[in-house]
Formats: structure tokens, C-alpha cells, sequence
């Protein structure tokens, strides 16, 4: 923060630059984020030996081979499907899935993570396409903002997420296959978030900057393109990673009990019915990158879109 | 064109005779549209019947929505009346074209065998829902909410502590947890546990991160104040920055209300007893017996509105200080 603007009077200290690295560690977010993050791996390796080890002791028991504790103690991190994989079982399933086969095949990660990330996509643009058009129409007509708004609300304790599958079958029952169901859902999760901001954002101008508009007779089309749309951007932006994060999930569970051949859902349920629970976890590792990524992403728009405009990013 | 309507629709006696034609309207088009020579192929003077009542409907909307009156209590009666006027027209039109068209029962069922279908199978729905809500999620909604507050405790008391996990539980936030559920099932058995075990992972970040944030929002100054009265840090927390904190904490609540039910339900995909809502919800629908999945799709979305009422009511109760609710 206020780092590198030492003033010049000062003698420079020789040997202070180490213990001045640690403590801006110390002091900023990098440092205690990594003692969490190497917290919750200990904690990891303790619960995946404590987990599996009733498991591994029987099967050698079974096997009528005397174990020590210490070759058990190996063995519960070298399952082939242990109740709770070690952190580093998942990364070389991640290596074998993602780096040792093609990515076109059907056993690597990338190709269904792919699948799962082009649904996301297109229902994140529909959805985001309608929540900002029904938020232009609440904010600007009354008769949608007194009849609409509360079914736009009362519409999100409907647990759609839950039916999602069933919404799949019926409209694979009509034609609809692959893509589309998929998005629809994803699209109907992430309406919202962005109705709800967009209408926040279009109503942040306040009495006094409209009427400073009418006072340049501006149109209602001019104040909405001149004045309301990029005061509203902070609050779209917002949503939108709201939305792309539900967006995501809701294709992710789009994919599970429908049969679906492909995608990160299908690879969890898969997962799930053969007991292969490294193959589970490599799936949701790829799933939070994937969702991290996609966020970033939006936040990188973010910042390109504030920047073309003119704002202080 | 929208305040040209208003104007012309200005007058409660107005509006008034077109809600009552649109009604009559509409009850007339039921008890056609349900003989058996009309269900399967109506004709275009139906369809022309049908286009008029929507056009009288969206007149009867815009009307209500542009009244005002000086009474309060009659205008509250107007704002709630009016979606519900558009509400219930959706579920006319729904109900006129499935059976209109003749839609297959296992694609779209019309919502009056949707009702009947509740009517008839009350037993079997009230013990999916005690099955998946009474245990599945209100017990991991209390733990999941009561953990996460707990951990925001502790995370504000040690600075460190906060600064490590709020970029974490901002992350973890956002992923999708629910693909947990089959891990989790795993673990806690078939049963009730499981799906608890779901939703306590899937509650606990909101509530973490929400009352987080929420223990900033009391000020510097206000802090400054009971330190000058010598209160210490938890006569501070208590009295100053847990009630500045509740609007977050019950913010956290409401988003967690919904949650949790699709947290339940979507983990029952993964492996149940033959009991619960999401094993009713995936047997029905793969021997396409829609008009109970969609039963228990209304039961789910009423049992959501009533949680998310009550965590509302209570936060009336609780914030009655807060702008947005002092009027």
C-alpha cells in the first residue's frame, strides 16, 4: 500500500528487506490465505488417513497378511477407492485425465468439462440477454413493475435446481436434445440475479441527475442510454458473477439423472454409481477451476468495459 | 402507450367491470374448454375467445396497477390483488392450452390434474416432505447457519484469522457445492443424514461471509463510543455490532432458506430410502408420471415460500429499526 514511497531522508536499512517481506505478508490478505489453505490440507491428509484406515486394516485382515501400523498408515493414501482420497491422489488423476490423454477423447476431464462449460455459456447469454430486458421493461413500465416483479421473486423459492433433470426429460420428449435443455436451465437460474441487479442499477440515478436531464429535454430513450445504462453497470456486473457461478451449476446438475454421455454432472453420477470416489473428486476440482475461471472472466470484462467508459476502474 | 391506458383506465368503476368480464370470461372458457367434444380440438372461435380474455386480462392489469387511492389499507389490497390477477391468469392460459391442444398427460400436465393429484396422494406427499424437510433440511439448516455465525465469531475475534479465511470462503462460495452430494452419500448412508450433511456444507459460506461483512457495518465511531464507555469486546459485540450485523446475518438466512430445499432435494438424486421428495420427484418422472412430479414441485415451491416468509417475518421482528423497514 503505502510500500516504495520511503521518503529519501531516511537512511536505507541494510537487512530489513526480509523481515519487511514477511510482515507485508503477514499484514496483507497473501499470507493468511495460504496458512488457511495449507491448514485445510493437513487437515485433509490427517481425515483421509482416519477415514480409510478401518477400511485398509480389514481388507488386510481379509487377506490374512499381519500389517504394521505403518504399512497401513501407506495404504490409506494409495486406495484404489478410498472413502476420502488424499489431496495428491486427486492430482494424479487430474494429470492422468487431463494432461495423458487427448482432449478430444471421452475419458479426458477437458472434454467434458468442455461440454459442461459450453451449456453454461449459452444459458448464461440467454439468461443474462432476459434479465436485462424484463429489468428495462419493470423499471420503465408500471403496469410489469406491479405484476411481475413479485412473481420474478416468488419465482426463485421454486426449486428449479431440483427439477432440472425432469426439465431435461421433457423437453428431450420433444426434440429438444444435447445443448439447449442444459442451457435452459442454466438460463432460468441465472435470470434472476440479473433482473434483480439490473432493476437496483437502472433506479441508482437519483431524482435530481433525471431531472437534470429533463432540463436538456432529453428523451426517455436518451436518459436510459445517457444516464441510466451506465449507472447501472457496477450493479450488472455484480450479478453477472453471481449469475455465471449458478449458471454453472445449474448445468452441472442438468447432467445428472438424465443419461446424460458427457459433462461434468455425468462424470459425478458416473462417479457416484461405480464407487470411484478419485474420479468424483477430480471432477469437482475441475468444476471449481472451471468456476473460478468463468468469474474471473466476467471480471475481466468488468474492467475492459469500466475502462472504455471511462470510469476509474 | 402504457400511460395512455392508465389514463384512460383511471377510474376504479372501470377497472372494476373489466376484472369481473375477465373473470366471467375466463370461468365460461374453463367449462368449455373441458367438454369432450371442445378438450383435444378447439376451434378458432375458441382461440378468438381465449385472445380476447388475454387482452381484457392485460386492460385489467394495467388498470389496477395504474389506481391509486388515499387509503392505505386499499391500496396494500391493490398491490397484492394485481399479481395475483396476473398470477392466476398464467395458470388459466396453462390450463386452456394443455387441455385445448390435447397435450399428452406425460409431457404437460394441466394444472387441474396437478390439483387433483395433490387431493388424491396427501399421505405419500406428507411423508416426502417430512422425510425431506422436517429432517433433511431443517436439521442442516440449523447446523449449517449456527456453524457459519460460530466461525464468523471466531474469524472476527482473531484478525488473522479473517483475513485467511474470507478470500477462501468468497471462493468456496461460489463453486458448486451440491456436487458434493454423491461424496456425501457416501459417507452418511442413504438416509435423512446425508442430505443434512449437504445442506449444512451448502448453508455455511453464505452465513459465514454475510455476518463477516456484517460485523464491519458498525462504525468507527460508534465503536469508539463504547470503548468511552469502557464496554469491553463482547459487551461491544453484543450490544453494538451483532444488531448493526443482522440484516447481513438475516440476508444470509433468507438466501440459505432457499438453498437448503434444492441442497435436500438434489442430493436424494444420488441415493435415497423410497421415501423424499427428490426420490418422488426422479421415480415419477421416469415412469412419466408428471402429474406427480409436479405435485411435489408445488409442494417444494410452497414449503420454500412459507420458510422464506417466516425468515422474513422474523427479520421484521428483529430489524424493525433498519431504513429499509421503518417506512
Amino acid at each position: 500500500m503505502t510500500s516504495g514511497t520511503s521518503p529519501t531522508t531516511s537512511v536505507p536499512l541494510v537487512g530489513a528487506a526480509r523481515p519487511g517481506l514477511l510482515g507485508k505478508l503477514w499484514r496483507g490478505n497473501l499470507g493468511p490465505v495460504l496458512a488457511v489453505v495449507a491448514a485445510i490440507l493437513v487437515i485433509w491428509y490427517v481425515a483421509a488417513v482416519l477415514m480409510n484406515w478401518t477400511g485398509v486394516s480389514e481388507r488386510f485382515g481379509r487377506m490374512g497378511q499381519e500389517a504394521t501400523a505403518g504399512t497401513i498408515f501407506w495404504q490409506t493414501m494409495a486406495e484404489d477407492r478410498p472413502m476420502l482420497p488424499a489431496p495428491h491422489q486427486i492430482l494424479v488423476e487430474l494429470d492422468k485425465t487431463i494432461l495423458d490423454v487427448a482432449p478430444t477423447s471421452r475419458r479426458s476431464l477437458v472434454h467434458h468439462a468442455v461440454e459442461t462449460i459450453s451449456a453454461t455459456l449459452v444459458g448464461f447469454l440467454m439468461g443474462s440477454a432476459l434479465g436485462v430486458l424484463l429489468a428495462v421493461g419493470i423499471v420503465h413500465l408500471r403496469t410489469l413493475q406491479k405484476s411481475l416483479m413479485p412473481w420474478v421473486i416468488s419465482s426463485q423459492t421454486v426449486p428449479i435446481l431440483a427439477i432440472a433433470p425432469i426439465i431435461v426429460v421433457v423437453l428431450g420428449s420433444i426434440g429438444l436434445r444435447g445443448l439447449i435443455p442444459k442451457a435452459i436451465i442454466s438460463a432460468y437460474l441465472c435470470f434472476f440475479p440479473v433482473t434483480i441487479g439490473m432493476v437496483k442499477g437502472l433506479e441508482a440515478p437519483d431524482r435530481l441527475q433525471r431531472d437534470l436531464m429533463r432540463t436538456y429535454s432529453a428523451s426517455s430513450w436518451e436518459i436510459f442510454w445517457k444516464l441510466r445504462l451506465p449507472a447501472s453497470l457496477p450493479y450488472l456486473f455484480a450479478s453477472l458473477k453471481v449469475a455465471i457461478a449458478i449458471s454453472l451449476v445449474g448445468a452441472i446438475v442438468a447432467e445428472l439423472p438424465t443419461g446424460a454421455q458427457a459433462g461434468l454432472g455425468a462424470r459425478l453420477l458416473a462417479g457416484s454409481y461405480y464407487g470411484q470416489t478419485i474420479q468424483i473428486w477430480s471432477a469437482l476440482v475441475v468444476a471449481a477451476a472451471c468456476a473460478a475461471l468463468l468469474v474471473v472472466a466476467v471480471g475481466l470484462v468488468e474492467k475492459v468495459v469500466t475502462k472504455a467508459m471511462g470510469g476509474r476502474p | 402507450m402504457s400511460a395512455f391506458l392508465q389514463r384512460r383506465l383511471a377510474s376504479p368503476a372501470k377497472v372494476a367491470w373489466l376484472v369481473a368480464l375477465t373473470w366471467v370470461g375466463c370461468v365460461y372458457a374453463l367449462g368449455l374448454v373441458h367438454q369432450p367434444d371442445v378438450a383435444g380440438n378447439a376451434g378458432g372461435g375458441f382461440w378468438a375467445l381465449v385472445l380476447a380474455l388475454w387482452i381484457t386480462a392485460t386492460l385489467s392489469v394495467a388498470g389496477l396497477a395504474g389506481l391509486k387511492t388515499r387509503s392505505k389499507t386499499a391500496q396494500a389490497a391493490i398491490d397484492l390483488f394485481t399479481p395475483l390477477l396476473f398470477g392466476a391468469f398464467l395458470f388459466f392460459l396453462w390450463e386452456v392450452v394443455v387441455v385445448g391442444f390435447g397435450v399428452p398427460g406425460a409431457l404437460m400436465p394441466p394444472p387441474s390434474a396437478i390439483w387433483e393429484r395433490i387431493l388424491v396422494s396427501g399421505d405419500l406427499l406428507w411423508a416426502d416432505f417430512r422425510q425431506t424437510f422436517l429432517k433433511g433440511v431443517l436439521a442442516g439448516y440449523a447446523i449449517g447457519c449456527l456453524s457459519g455465525f460460530a466461525v464468523a465469531i471466531l474469524a472476527d475475534r482473531v484478525p488473522f484469522l479473517r483475513r485467511g479465511l474470507l478470500p477462501v470462503g468468497n471462493f468456496v462460495a461460489a463453486l458448486p457445492i451440491i456436487g458434493i452430494a454423491p461424496i456425501m452419500v457416501m459417507w452418511f448412508g442413504f438416509d435423512w443424514q446425508s442430505k443434512a450433511a449437504v445442506v449444512v456444507v451448502m448453508t455455511f459460506f453464505p452465513m459465514l461471509v454475510n455476518t463477516v461483512a456484517g460485523l464491519e457495518e458498525a462504525s468507527r465511531m460508534e465503536r469508539d463510543l463504547m470503548r468511552s464507555y469502557a464496554a469491553g469486546y463482547w459487551e461491544t459485540l453484543v450490544k453494538l455490532r451483532l444488531p448493526a450485523a443482522l440484516p447481513f446475518v438475516f440476508n444470509a438466512l433468507k438466501i440459505n432458506s432457499t438453498l437448503a430445499l434444492i441442497g435436500a432435494i438434489v442430493a436424494e438424486f444420488f441415493g435415497t430410502p423410497i421415501v423424499g421428495m427428490g426420490f418422488r420427484i426422479s421415480a415419477e418422472a421416469a415412469r412419466l408420471g408428471l402429474d406427480m412430479v409436479w405435485a411435489v414441485i408445488a409442494l417444494a415451491a410452497v414449503a420454500g415460500s412459507t420458510f422464506y416468509g417466516l425468515v422474513a417475518l422474523a427479520e421484521r421482528a428483529a430489524t424493525f429499526w433498519h431504513p429499509s423497514i421503518r417506512r
